[in-house]
């Protein structure tokens, strides 16, 4: 295999799904969580008649049609770059994996053709029940688009449901077995709430902005109040589905438990759970580990004394690279305590009546906006690198997946994904920053109709609908 | 088996790939027209004719690829490493031109930094597709399962010619475009463009039909072998008379003819391309039944895609109907 630099092909091209994919993900998460957020302000406007919850729904409207631009800009490059650089895999893996992603594909363009038009420039022509059910649409739309994406994640982590076919490829057996492969209701309850909290951190940022700023009036509070009761009620739900998502992944996929937990070494008595260490794969051991005995027997198998079985007991050609996802693990797992922490913080404010003028408050939540993001990525990467060294777990290794390129072919796209990247999404965030640095008003207007909003969409509906209005 | 599945999806994702070509075509060409078209309102109403209707397009690109993986992985895993560097090139193209498209509006003072980006990723996602095409056409080296050649095999004068053939045409179908939608000075100035984008189109079509042959002699065969011949010859005859009508049309001073007559031509090269390739989706290599992925791939697929499809070709059907005649300089806004 050709290198660049001393890196090889493979390590280029694993580095440059990494990167498109990081970007891909962090829109989607922010627009899943929004577009229900939206559903719920829209009803909540609806069953009170509150002007406050209309502003509101209008404001954040306008940063869900760049959001969701966005995912799908970045989503195009990721439906071909299976093929670009995952060639093998993409041959294996096609007859399984290709249509669930082109339902994912075809449930997000359906969205736009059909109801994201009405749902951003409809308001006035549809009538307000119709445009509900326009909302509505576009939330369950967004969570269908994750449900086939993910079930396609969690087949290549837990495959099932599949034969082989003379030529090696994967071939459907039984798409029910596919679809609900083991780990996907847990991966998709587990993505489906971080997607709320990512959200709901971003919400509570920008009122703790604001109420810092003294900005304060109905919709900032209301808009901070929601987000604290997410924190309060959520976050606990998420770290118990968490819990669940890893016992399943314990039963499914071992190894990469034994590296989040930093186990080299099989404990047949009770095994001890390492808050913090420096994991050494090449000795196998795990250096300067803090740890508290028999804590991780007692949350993996609800026992203390219950023997867990370490790395030693799997191939060392079968290891996921331990560090990288012992760390990754830990930064996902503090961060959700953050939140959690928030929650509770928020609940003693609430009970002393200072929810609004608290200012540690405000600058935690404030502090707190990004973290829904940092968590969601560390979570991505634990389970897909926990994966490693195969694309479909236990069947097909990463070297083998990958396609016949050359290294300096990849370091060349590689880097300009990165520089376009940084230049096309960059210019995104900096809007999306720009709506929210301004309150929301008494006068909320919606999505601007002079100009085009959508970096690159899918249908004509908006314009459709500005032609209409005129 | 009764449905021959495979045929039905070699259909459904050419059509794909023709309406994008169609549709994407002239806005495309619009980008790469751009720099011969004066800063300010002439630059604002090109744009304009188009605003209200590019967004639609790329959902074929997308339909078409995400098709060919679902229904024809094996094609899918041998075209896209072997056109590495086209494909890679044409998606960076489309995501700078499609920010370029709305920053321009957000940020008047980089203007002509955005208009310059909107020309460049239009003429390079042209230019990666016509080489993506003429690579298709001139051989793909496969082994085994995969791509077995390097990564430059795209850059030879036969592909060279294709993408420039494929940037002449688009321009082509830009210009008429602007004849269709555009009144006074600018509609003067592409109605010259499509007279001269007209010949240097016609001329690529001659080119690129005569160097096919000489790739591969499968494509005399099934160009050339009898009986087949009285229906291809058709093809040719076709576009002479579609070039003698384009260019009668042009001299009366029609000014919607000329845009559907180049879609006819275009169409008519496509399914020149199509007498080349079929029944191969890697023409020479793979044939469709080869690459397909088993009935039960298809048929879920089959589905969604016989439900959607209809109602998202409506939709654009629809849009296009609203907008139809003449754009001025303040737009439709």
């Amino acid at each position: 295999m050709s290198s660049l630099l001393g890196i090889d092909a493979l390590e280029l091209a694993r580095a440059q799904f990494g990167f498109t994919v990081a970007f891909h993900i962090i829109f989607p998460a922010f627009s899943i969580g929004l577009a229900s957020y939206l559903a719920v302000l829209e009803g909540l406007w609806l069953a009170t008649g509150r002007e406050a919850f209309l502003n509101l729904f209008r404001y954040w409207l306008k940063i869900f049609a760049i959001a969701f631009a966005m995912g799908v800009v970045s989503g195009i490059v990721m439906s071909y770059q299976f093929g670009t650089n995952w060639s093998v895999f993409s041959d294996k893996t096609g007859p399984v994996l290709g249509p669930l992603m082109a339902y994912e594909v075809l449930s997000a363009f359906f969205l736009e053709a059909g109801f994201l038009g009405v749902m951003l420039f409809g308001m006035n022509k549809v009538g307000k029940t119709l445009h509900f059910v326009a909302t509505l649409a576009v939330a369950f739309g967004t969570l269908f688009s994750a449900f086939w994406i993910l079930s396609v994640n969690s087949w290549m982590q837990t495959p099932a449901g599949y034969g082989i076919s003379p030529g090696g490829q994967y071939v459907p057996a039984d798409w029910w077995a596919i679809v609900f492969n083991p780990s996907f209701p847990y991966r998709l309850v587990h993505m489906v709430l971080a997607a709320y909290l990512t959200t709901a951190l971003v919400v509570g940022a920008t009122a703790a902005w604001h109420l810092l700023r003294s900005r304060s009036n109905a919709e900032v509070r209301i808009m901070f109040s929601m987000a604290m009761w997410m924190f309060a009620i959520v976050a606990p739900i998420q770290i118990l589905a968490g819990d669940m998502h890893g016992l399943n992944t314990l039963e499914h996929q071992p190894a990469k438990v034994m590296a989040m937990e930093g186990h080299f070494q099989s404990h047949p008595d009770g095994a001890p759970l390492l808050l913090f260490g420096l994991p050494d794969q090449e000795a196998g051991k795990v250096d300067y580990a803090v740890e508290i005995p028999k804590l991780s027997s007692l949350i993996l198998k609800h026992d203390l004394d219950a023997p867990l079985a370490g790395l030693d007991t799997v191939p060392r050609k079968n290891w996921p690279p331990v560090a990288i996802v012992f760390w990754s693990f830990r930064v996902m797992v503090g961060l959700g305590f953050l939140m959690l922490g928030l929650g509770v913080a928020s609940l003693f404010a609430r009970w002393r009546g200072s929810l609004y003028t608290s200012r540690w408050l405000h600058r935690f939540a404030l502090a707190m906006g990004p973290a829904g993001f940092a968590a969601v990525l560390a979570g991505w990467i634990t389970t897909e690198v926990g994966r490693q060294p195969f694309t479909v777990y236990g069947l097909l290794r990463t070297v083998e997946s990958a396609s016949p390129l050359q290294a300096p072919a990849v370091g060349a796209s590689l880097l300009s994904f990165v520089l376009i990247y940084f230049i096309v999404f960059g210019m995104g965030v900096l809007y999306i920053l720009h709506l929210m640095a301004r309150a929301p008003n008494e006068a909320e207007t919606g999505p601007e109709e002079g100009a085009p909003i959508r970096a690159a969409g899918v249908t004509p509906a908006a314009a459709i609908s500005r032609r209409a209005a005129r | 088996m009764a449905v021959d599945l495979p045929m039905i999806w070699a259909f459904l994702i050419a059509f794909a790939v023709f309406a994008y070509v169609v549709m994407d075509g002239f806005d495309l060409g619009i980008g790469i027209l751009f720099p011969s078209l004066r800063a300010g309102k002439e630059r604002d109403t090109a744009m304009n004719s188009v605003a209200p209707v590019w967004d639609g397009n790329e959902t074929w690109l997308v339909l078409g690829g995400g098709g060919l993986f679902a229904a024809f992985p094996l094609a899918y895993a041998v075209v896209l490493p072997a056109l590495y560097g086209p494909i890679i090139a044409m998606l960076l193209g489309l995501v700078f031109r499609g920010v370029a498209f709305e920053f321009r509006w957000r940020d008047p003072a980089h203007r002509p930094l955005w208009d310059m980006a909107f020309a460049c990723g239009s003429v390079i996602a042209a230019l990666a597709q016509g080489v993506t095409l003429g690579a298709l056409l001139q051989g793909i080296t496969v082994h085994g399962r995969s791509f077995g050649g390097g990564a430059f095999d795209w850059l030879t004068p036969f592909c060279l010619l294709a993408g420039v053939s494929l940037v002449i045409g688009y321009a082509l179908l830009g210009s008429t475009w602007l004849l269709m939608k555009t009144e006074g000075d600018l509609r003067e100035k592409a109605r010259r463009m499509s007279f001269r984008f007209a010949i240097g189109t016609m001329a690529c079509i001659a080119a690129v039909s005569l160097a096919t042959p000489l790739l591969d002699p499968i494509y005399v065969q099934r160009w050339f072998a009898w009986p087949n011949v009285l229906y291809t010859a058709q093809v040719p005859l076709l576009v002479t008379i579609g070039a003698v009508a384009y260019f009668r049309a042009l001299m009366r001073g029609a000014e919607q003819a000329p845009f559907f007559i180049a879609l006819c031509l275009f169409g008519l090269s496509y399914v020149g391309l199509g007498i080349s390739m079929y029944p191969d989706v890697v023409p020479g290599r793979i044939t469709i039944w080869e690459a397909a992925s088993p009935p039960s791939s298809q048929l879920f697929m089959l589905v969604g895609a016989g439900i959607l499809i209809p109602i998202i070709l409506a939709y654009t059907g629809y849009a296009y109907w609203v907008f139809r005649g003449k754009v001025g300089a303040e737009g439709y806004h």
